[in-house]
């Protein structure tokens, strides 16, 4: 471990023109917060895709005013839904978590002045930048987005517009926009890996970090491996579309009678690819949530975590994996059934560690003293999510049980469940937590805790719903319910399902006020107003430019020392020499 | 919020608090448990001894995760509410390594143990191969329809060859009328097949990936171009079946859809006559 006793080689002062301080910026804090704001307009972005397709879905005649004809068509359904699952997979549920609250608070908790290549951090946050303009730019070409689902399947996605609407310049800036997406996350996984490995003050063993810094670390390394894989996958289907090459187009193909002048190429070749990226994805969305609920139940519980080591290893047992289960995605894709076990019996054991996380989460919070601060109440939503999420994905790991719901609403609801909503609720659970360090203010809490039980029975009454969908065989991806007679008597429940979308939706702009408002408004925040134990609660919120003014802090306790028998506080901050903490009295 | 750790008021709002977090989880275990008990929404009845086996195996699975499903949350609502904050003191308590080691075996046994009782049915469908005598239908999805072909008398699939495709003018899957094996297969867009007969499907596409579906099979296969995928079945209730396609394969994908229609053997053999007939040239 490197230690600095000097300001070092990676201070460099504060600058003072606009441009320099909040646009390229090399400030760890202000880029954490440029992707935190990027994340926040894509989620809204995502958001309103979801709910024009939620309309289309049960009022296909409803009227939309900015549309041609004032009606949406099939293909525009796939063309929301293809979108919809990118940005919120890329630039909601891979940004916020890791980028954003990574890149503001991970240096402040290990004791770092900023992360170890500023310049590298300014530029993976204006490519990602970049990258959504790109995708979004899908929808303003010729044919509009792509329809081929933010899995993008070839041969439907390698084949020009001959193959639908959106298939022809849509598609190509997607696969563009995807591969500079990787190319801005390689960036961040190296900065995020070399920032946790040599800039850890003196004191900071990795036995010591937060399980926040853990998760941002496992994190990093599963994007540094899956984000090469994608890479290379986007820009094999690349040349596939524009080229002339047959990476993943066979040979004998007839689109509307037209022979496909390309030959030897394998689908499932991408989906090996893809999904050797896409299952790890899940993990770095979720992994950082399940630091940030960790670390948020010892907070508020005042307890430390329970088997802090068991969750190091469980954490790391899941990243690693997380890299052997990519193909239950494929069970039903005609890839060896051999394989097809292997892969099950992996999936059925990554349960384990997720189950350890579980029961060490209730561990941490028994026999506490529980403050229900919105961020305490998103944290045990994320545990009450995961669990709901998770359980059902042992049914979609047996590959007999799979091709019953492969493809079907089953899995929509149980990847909504685990890797979109529980990683949001780490989201939440993290901006409530947070917010008052970065911004020096705090949140409104009332409006926040009505935020959380509007969202929490919301987020149920969509997905549980979207389970029993999913139990009748309803397939996934359909633009209209008239396609089988089977889903007629299921049209009441897609009903109820955008209607508890809507009033969800329209929850989250609580939110958005509340932010707006507390930004300039909000409650004066103290340097440590949950008394908390970590790093960033000993210095000034918001923090200075260089985080501790020159003074690195030296370590000297584990990071969830509460209510430590013998000491007067419940908390004992991790920077806080020995004879320096306070004894009781007795 | 900041604010002091003891005093009434923080007290009274944290025991609403509670409460209300435990009574909705509560709800969502009832909610949850009662609609499965029910079977309100469920899958229709199967038709084939492999559909049962991954019944029963989904039903296994449904109570060991119903269990730690309703552990798991109503343990959160026990806690949230039990250990609210009421100006107490925190045990501390930083684990144990003993309840680790339990917790962690029993899992592994629980869950790896019913992936491998999830073998037998897995096995049944795709390690053991079609029996030789088992009916041969080629199954080809293109946008937005699949056909069907059988191979007619001679047992034989003739040749297809892709410039030939031409589906308006009635030939979809280009078949080759230079073959002679070609001259009595069968091109149709409806599956029939005979009761308690084995029939192995040879599944393929044209053009993007598509995905056969029967609910009533419990059996769903890609049909992945350049690929011919088999996969096989004994229907054993007569009755007509819908096919959805269920692999996102362009604008018209909801509406790619067929029947399998499971009739006796008499009747099969009828219908086969009927469709020749009604396709002959």
């Amino acid at each position: 471990m490197v230690t600095h006793d000097s300001e070092g080689a990676h201070a460099h002062a504060a600058p003072t023109g606009f441009i320099r301080k909040y646009i390229f910026s090399l400030d760890h804090k202000v880029i954490g917060i440029q992707y935190w704001l990027l994340a926040l307009f894509s989620v809204f972005v995502g958001m309103f895709l979801s709910v024009m397709m939620r309309i289309h879905l049960v009022w296909p005649n409803a009227h939309i005013p900015f549309v041609e004809n004032n009606q949406l068509t099939p293909e525009q359904y796939l063309a929301l839904l293809t979108m919809h699952g990118s940005i919120m997979v890329f630039m909601v549920l891979t940004t916020a978590p890791q980028s954003g609250f990574g890149n503001y608070i991970l240096p402040i908790q290990i004791g770092a002045a900023d992360m170890a290549f500023p310049v590298l951090n300014m530029l993976s946050f204006w490519t990602t930048f970049l990258s959504l303009v790109v995708m979004i730019s899908a929808f303003f070409v010729t044919g509009g987005a792509p329809i081929s689902g933010w899995t993008a399947y070839p041969p439907l996605s390698a084949l020009d517009a001959i193959a639908g609407p959106g298939q022809g310049a849509g598609q190509t800036l997607w696969v563009i926009g995807v591969a500079i997406f990787c190319g801005a996350s390689l960036m961040g996984a190296l900065n995020f890996i070399t920032t946790i490995i040599d800039l850890r003050a003196k004191g900071m063993s990795l036995m010591r970090m937060p399980l926040t810094c853990w998760a941002w670390f496992v994190t990093a390394i599963l994007g540094l491996l899956a984000f090469g894989v994608l890479l290379a996958a986007c820009l094999l289907l690349l040349l596939d579309r524009t080229a002339g090459t047959s990476f993943f187009i066979p040979g004998g193909l007839v689109v509307s009678d037209k022979i496909i002048d390309h030959k030897g190429g394998s689908p499932l070749l991408w989906q090996h690819l893809f999904w050797f990226f896409g299952h790890p994805e899940v993990y770095i969305a979720i992994l950082p949530g399940m630091g940030v609920a960790s670390h948020i139940l010892s907070t508020f519980s005042r307890k430390p975590v329970f088997g802090y080591r068991a969750m190091v290893h469980a954490i790391c047992a899941i990243g690693f994996l997380g890299f052997c289960v990519w193909g239950h995605h494929m069970f039903v894709s005609g890839m060896s059934p051999y394989s097809a076990f292997a892969f099950s019996l992996l999936t059925m054991s990554i349960g384990v560690p997720s189950a350890i996380k579980t029961f060490n989460w209730l561990g941490t919070i028994w026999n506490g003293k529980i403050q229900f601060t919105c961020s305490m109440l998103f944290a045990l939503g994320f545990v009450s999510l995961f669990v709901s999420g998770g359980v059902t994905g042992l049914f979609l790991a047996q590959p007999s049980i799979d091709l019953f719901f492969h493809d079907t609403y089953f899995v929509v609801g149980h990847f909504h469940l685990i890797m979109g909503v529980a990683a949001i609720f780490g989201i939440f659970a993290a901006t409530y937590f947070w917010f008052p360090k970065m911004f020096g203010r705090h949140l409104n809490e009332g409006a926040g805790k009505l935020h959380f039980w509007l969202t929490f029975v919301g987020v149920y009454a969509i997905f549980l719903p979207t389970h029993w969908l999913g139990m009748v065989g309803h397939p996934r991806r359909y633009a209209d319910l008239s396609g089988a007679t089977f889903l007629y008597p299921l049209i009441p429940v897609q009903k109820f399902i955008s209607i508890a979308a809507f009033i969800t939706i329209g929850s989250q702009f609580i939110f958005l006020f509340n932010f707006l408002w507390s930004v300039k408004k909000g409650m004066k925040a103290t340097d440590n107003p949950w008394h908390a134990t970590t790093l960033e609660w000993s210095i000034p919120s918001p923090p200075p430019h260089d985080n501790f003014g020159g003074h690195i802090p030296v370590v000297y306790h584990g990071p969830y020392e509460f209510s430590v028998p013998g000491y007067a506080d419940d908390y004992v901050p991790q920077h806080l020499a020995p004879e320096h903490v306070a004894k009781n009295k007795s | 919020m900041p604010r002091e750790r003891s005093g009434a008021s923080s007290t009274s709002s944290s025991t609403t608090t509670a409460a209300l977090l435990a009574l909705l989880l509560v709800a969502l275990v009832v909610v949850s448990v009662f609609f499965f008990a029910k079977k309100t929404w469920w899958f229709p009845p199967a038709i084939t001894a492999f559909g049962h086996e991954v019944d029963a195996q989904f039903m296994r699975t449904l109570v060991i995760v119903g269990v730690v499903f309703v552990l798991s949350q109503l343990a959160l609502a026990y806690a949230v509410f039990r250990f609210r904050d009421r100006g107490q003191r925190a045990t501390h308590n930083e684990g144990n390594q003993t309840m680790e080691v339990l917790w962690t075996l029993a899992t592994i046994v629980l869950f790896v143990g019913l992936g491998v009782m999830a073998r037998n049915a897995w096995a049944e469908v795709h390690f053991r191969p079609a029996a030789p005598d088992a009916i041969q239908i080629e199954v080809t999805g293109q946008q937005f329809a699949w056909n069907f072909r059988y191979s007619g008398a001679d047992g034989k699939f003739g040749r297809l060859n892709p410039k030939l495709v031409n589906a308006s003018g009635g030939n979809p899957l280009g078949l080759d009328p230079a073959d002679p094996d070609s001259k009595d297969d069968l091109v149709v867009p409806v599956m029939a097949v005979p009761v308690n007969r084995e029939v192995e499907l040879l599944v393929r596409s044209q053009d993007v990936t598509h995905s056969f579906f029967v609910r009533e099979l419990r059996l769903k296969q890609d049909a992945v171009p350049g690929m011919i995928i088999r996969v096989h079945f004994t229907a054993t209730e007569p009755g007509s079946y819908e096919i959805p396609c269920a692999e996102l394969c362009g604008l018209g994908h909801y509406r790619m859809h067929s029947t399998l229609t499971v009739m006796s053997d008499a009747d099969y053999q009828k219908w086969l006559k009927e469709q020749a007939a009604a396709n002959a040239p």
